[in-house]
């Protein structure tokens, strides 16, 4: 067999890749197709599901998303809190940055008014398991409640943090506790400006 | 050759205890280290697993007579990555948190040996029936070695089995046994005592 013979043999037997590749691509732009909503959907579920434990007294039905330019010029969206009967009660803004691991995605509850932290959840992490997973915990992430949001909150290495907006690392984990310091943050100096304009203009621009 | 490839029941046979993928082959190990803390994500990651190596070793038998040698494994690959996409799918849309808690453990699936060594050494070889009871033996063969990890690590290091109390509450839940180091201490001494009953059995005979 020649070289010329040889190569049009490879080519004719690779026909069975380039099937499989258009028919398996097909499949799965199939399944993207079907399950993507419903994938979205469950990620969206997760976030109204927690806003009542971010903000108290909202009720995740009365909750709205409304979009949001962040002083960078960056759009985003951020919760309008809303309570059962109405009241406007806070909000919830989603960050998230880069962590120990992976990138960190966080939902922040603030009041009303933007002054005060009023909880904080974890939407996803890949931290390390032992450590810095417990971020998603309840003792790390209480410390943030009730924080002002005038000035950033700094983590120290120390057990109790004494300043006014000082948190405690996790032991062996102070850097996914000075990531989770920072995304908080960064969110609230972008968005802090931008979202009590949202307030004096509630039916804000776009929609 | 002379050699006969073992027939179907036999290959079912074979892949639950015989030539366990996990305790016989050393095959998996990334999965069983990583996701046995607790009986539920190790099922999960095993009926995933097993979704998997069952629906790649159908496809392959079926175009066995299709394969070229230097292009088989591009072939076995790409018939993976197919299922295992699908799987992470599938559980993001209907586990959710069961696919947050697995993470990255499941597009990992792609390289578990255990799969493409069936299709190298079974489904590329035999036929459909085969291919299938040596993809659902192994697959058993995978769950119950996962399973076996996954209640001592979860039994000891938190008292529940499938999330349910087990001991009492005065047990002193063993933080190490859900860490990665329970499970390379659980997967040593696991296999150190197959390995002592295999041996002993092998002797009596």
């Amino acid at each position: 067999m020649n070289d010329t013979q040889k190569q049009r043999g490879y080519i004719s037997q690779a026909w069975l890749v380039i099937l499989l590749a258009l028919l398996y691509g097909g499949a799965l732009a199939g399944v993207q197709t079907t399950l993507g909503p419903k994938i979205a959907e469950n990620k969206k579920n997760e976030t109204y599901n927690v806003i009542p434990l971010l903000v108290p007294g909202a009720d995740k039905t009365k909750t709205v998303e409304l979009p949001v330019t962040d002083i960078d010029g960056k759009r985003q969206r951020v919760y309008k809190a809303v309570s059962a009967d109405g009241k406007h009660v806070g909000w919830v803004l989603p960050a998230d940055g880069q962590g120990f691991a992976d990138r960190i995605e966080l939902l922040i509850g603030l009041d009303a008014s933007v002054s005060t932290i009023t909880g904080l959840y974890v939407l996803d992490q890949k931290e390390t398991p032992g450590l810095g997973n417990f971020i998603s915990g309840e003792a790390f992430r209480a410390q943030f409640t009730g924080k002002s949001t005038d000035e950033p909150i700094t983590v120290v290495t120390f057990d109790p943090a004494s300043g006014i907006n000082e948190i405690t690392a996790l032991s062996g984990a102070t850097i996914s506790s000075d990531s989770v310091a920072a995304i908080v943050n960064s969110a609230i100096e972008n968005l802090k400006g931008p979202i009590r304009e949202l307030r004096i203009t509630p039916r804000g621009r776009g929609g | 050759m002379a050699l006969q490839e073992p027939t179907a029941l036999e290959r079912f046979v074979n892949g639950i205890l015989p030539e366990n993928p996990v305790y016989r082959q050393l095959l998996g190990m990334c999965p069983t280290l990583a996701v046995t803390g607790g009986m539920k994500p190790a099922m999960t990651m095993a009926a995933a697993t097993a979704f998997v190596l069952i629906s790649a070793n159908v496809i392959i038998s079926l175009i066995r007579g299709l394969l070229r040698p230097h292009l088989r494994i591009l072939v076995f690959t790409l018939t993976i990555a197919t299922f295992v996409t699908i799987a992470d799918r599938l559980l993001a849309a209907y586990l959710y948190q069961m696919s947050k808690e697995l993470g990255p453990y499941v597009p990992l699936i792609i390289v578990n040996c255990l799969i493409i060594s069936r299709c190298e050494i079974c489904a590329s070889k035999q036929g459909v029936a085969t291919a299938a009871s040596d993809a659902v033996g192994m697959s058993l063969g995978f769950a119950l070695a996962l399973a076996s990890l996954a209640t001592v690590r979860e039994v000891l290091g938190t008292g529940t089995w499938f999330g349910l109390a087990v001991l009492p509450q005065s047990w002193p839940n063993w933080g190490i046994m859900v860490l990665p180091p329970g499970a390379f201490l659980t997967l040593g001494l696991l296999l150190g005592l197959a390995e002592w009953v295999g041996q002993k059995r092998r002797s009596g005979v």
